[in-house]
């Protein structure tokens, strides 16, 4: 209770509760996060069950009875008579695992190499961060789908399906690397010349360990910005690569493969395959991003 | 200043020299070449023959060198899905992405700077906080989803523009346009539109800035001081300050939107070789990634180049700051 007294008086938790903005972000993202994670139980249909499909139920319009079996479907139906809140449910939950696994991968590996830039300096800094210079002169969608079309030339053509997400998840995180490898560099070479560092060489501790348990503790707090801005870009990110058919395999529809069968739909007027996918993605990067500008704010000193 | 333009040359180099490595081990190392060249019923000595005449069994190295010398000259070979020769393929289909990218790019450049001078100029107008609320839009929503929502509101529900396509081309020689049909130019406008807002929509930010920050100066409160009209001292004075950068920006965009124009294509189902691509990547067709990834990385590299020595001749305090050590 202690502690959590201490957190609420805490300067962050006072800028959160005295910015509307930040709570309904914080409330939207949650709602998101929290039914995509429980859609096992709480979805109410299967949608990726084929037994328990049935294709009467195909194109019911959202909250109206369906013509032949009379079911109804809060938001409507797909061609094959699957519940789009389930199947937006079941999609954000893989759009969420691709957004996380993708930015903690950027993540680690921009913090490893950051760190070792910012160390060991000289030729292994300039080479590296030349890489990122080149890297980030791309687009990183760009980088994305290129590392994604190369790898899965290179996997067998049996295993293509089953590897698709983690290949989604190396090239997402492989274009994104280069912001939090910046930041730390720049953090990890004003901390090395800090008295506490220098103590610490001065009584032999190996470096290594100086820069794991004294380093990279100090130079967290910015990461964590760039880490929740670019959760949001990483599902925009998936949501794009999907669209575009080159993401997730169609078994594992993630929000943006719901969006492109939803696109196929538009002629024919069954608007809600299309609607709903949408909004939920937009609900769910849109209160993503605003999360990280107001953590941005709420982090920096200079702004208080 | 001869160094910095070599150092940047060499390291453009070195940039191609790894991408065609890695579009190399695309080629050499994805599937079999002699099995899909000969097909079924060849016999060992057929294969054996080929690999030999490929130049399969020579070094890596002077494999490598074939590959680059091959190239450059533009003969990435057939491609798996279409048969056609790679070169072929993509140069028939390079009008339809320029066609848009230009477009795209100089609607997005004077609409932008358009609005971002109005935006300066008018800054506690409605009309000014209605546009910049709706680039907030512009900057929030993914291309695609633009994409997919023009098309719902101006093709299916309005039938005002096509949805899909290049309508009516007239070829001129080696280059198809679409500027000269009616249907072309109707069915640029959706794809335009989706591909230049986000663009758009940062350049506007960028002038208004500016102009804001230029406004505020010295020399503007002097020029009203010696009594120029208004219109000279917006247009004259202070925009034409705000424009090196906006410039600048606009250049490096270019490549953005040449990228960009691969979700654009995919949606508006252009003829253009981001399509082209994509499919490539869904059928593994590898000549033609290989070939799309040398030639985006091409056209990347050498707008960055190009944008950087502009940087160099316009803004002197670059120079002196590329001659510190250590970077």
């Amino acid at each position: 209770m202690n502690r959590f007294a201490r957190a609420w008086d805490s300067d962050v938790a006072y800028s959160f509760r005295h910015s509307p903005v930040a709570m309904v972000a914080a409330i939207v993202a949650l709602t998101i996060i929290l039914s995509a994670v429980l859609a096992p139980w709480i979805a109410p249909h299967e949608p990726f069950n084929p037994a328990t499909l049935n294709l009467m139920d195909g194109f019911t319009p959202p909250g109206t009875p369906n013509a032949f079996t009379g079911n109804t479907f809060i938001l409507g139906t797909d061609d094959q008579g699957r519940d789009i809140l389930s199947a937006i449910l079941y999609g954000a939950r893989i759009s969420l695992f691709v957004g996380f696994a993708a930015v903690v991968f950027a993540m680690v590996m921009g913090i490893t190499l950051g760190l070792i830039a910012g160390w060991r300096g000289g030729w292994v800094d300039s080479l590296l961060m030349r890489i990122a210079d080149v890297q980030m002169s791309f687009p990183s969608i760009l980088i994305a789908l290129l590392i994604f079309g190369v790898a899965r030339g290179f996997i067998p053509q049996d295993m293509r399906e089953d590897l698709a997400i983690w290949v989604l998840i190396v090239s997402i995180g492989l274009s994104d690397w280069v912001p939090f490898a910046r930041v730390v560099r720049g953090s990890a070479m004003v901390e090395k010349n800090k008295e506490y560092v220098q103590a610490a060489r001065v009584i032999g501790v190996h470096p290594t360990r100086i820069v794991v348990s004294h380093i990279l503790p100090n130079v967290l707090g910015p990461v964590l910005v760039i880490a929740t801005i670019h959760l949001a870009l990483a599902i925009i990110a998936e949501a794009t690569l999907s669209f575009l058919g080159v993401g997730v395999p169609p078994t594992q529809p993630s929000l943006g493969t719901l969006i492109r069968i939803g696109q196929g739909f538009l002629f024919s007027g069954e608007w809600w395959i299309l609607l709903f996918p949408s909004v939920a993605l937009l609900a769910l990067a849109l209160s993503v991003n605003l999360l990280g500008d107001w953590l941005r704010d709420a982090l920096n000193p200079r702004l208080r | 200043m001869i160094a910095f333009i070599l150092r940047r040359i060499v390291q453009s180099i070195l940039v191609m020299l790894v991408v065609a490595l890695v579009s190399f081990s695309l080629f050499r190392y994805v599937g079999d070449p002699v099995a899909t060249m000969l097909g079924q019923e060849a016999t060992l000595q057929d294969r054996a023959e080929l690999r030999e005449r490929l130049g399969l069994n020579d070094p890596i190295v002077v494999q490598f060198w074939d590959f680059l010398s091959r190239a450059v000259t533009g003969d990435f070979g057939l491609s798996y899905r279409l048969q056609q020769p790679v070169m072929e393929l993509i140069l028939s289909r390079l009008p339809a992405t320029l066609e848009l990218a230009l477009i795209s790019g100089i609607v997005a450049f004077i609409v932008g700077v358009g609005l971002g001078v109005y935006t300066a100029l008018n800054r506690r107008g409605v009309g000014s906080n209605s546009i910049m609320a709706v680039s907030l839009i512009g900057v929030s929503l993914p291309t695609f989803l633009i994409g997919v929502l023009l098309i719902w509101v101006f093709a299916v529900e309005l039938q005002w523009l096509p949805s899909f396509g290049r309508g009516e081309t007239v070829d001129l020689g080696s280059w198809t346009t679409g500027f000269l049909t009616e249907s072309g130019r109707a069915s640029l406008v959706l794809p335009v539109i989706t591909l230049g807002l986000y663009q758009m929509t940062l350049i506007m930010r960028l002038v208004r800035s500016e102009m804001l920050e230029v406004l505020r100066t010295d020399y503007i409160k002097f020029a009203r001081a010696r009594g120029l009209s208004n219109r000279a001292i917006n247009f004259g004075h202070a925009l034409k300050n705000t424009l090196v950068p906006v410039i600048t920006i606009a250049g490096l965009q270019m490549g953005s939107i040449i990228a960009f124009a691969i979700i654009t294509e995919t949606v508006f189902q252009w003829p253009g070789v981001g399509a082209l691509f994509i499919n490539s990547v869904q059928f593994v067709d590898v000549p033609v990634m290989a070939a799309y990834l040398l030639l985006i990385s091409f056209i990347f590299v050498v707008i960055n180049l190009i944008v950087d020595l502009l940087y160099y001749v316009v803004d002197p305090r670059l120079r002196v700051d590329r001659a510190a050590p250590g970077h």
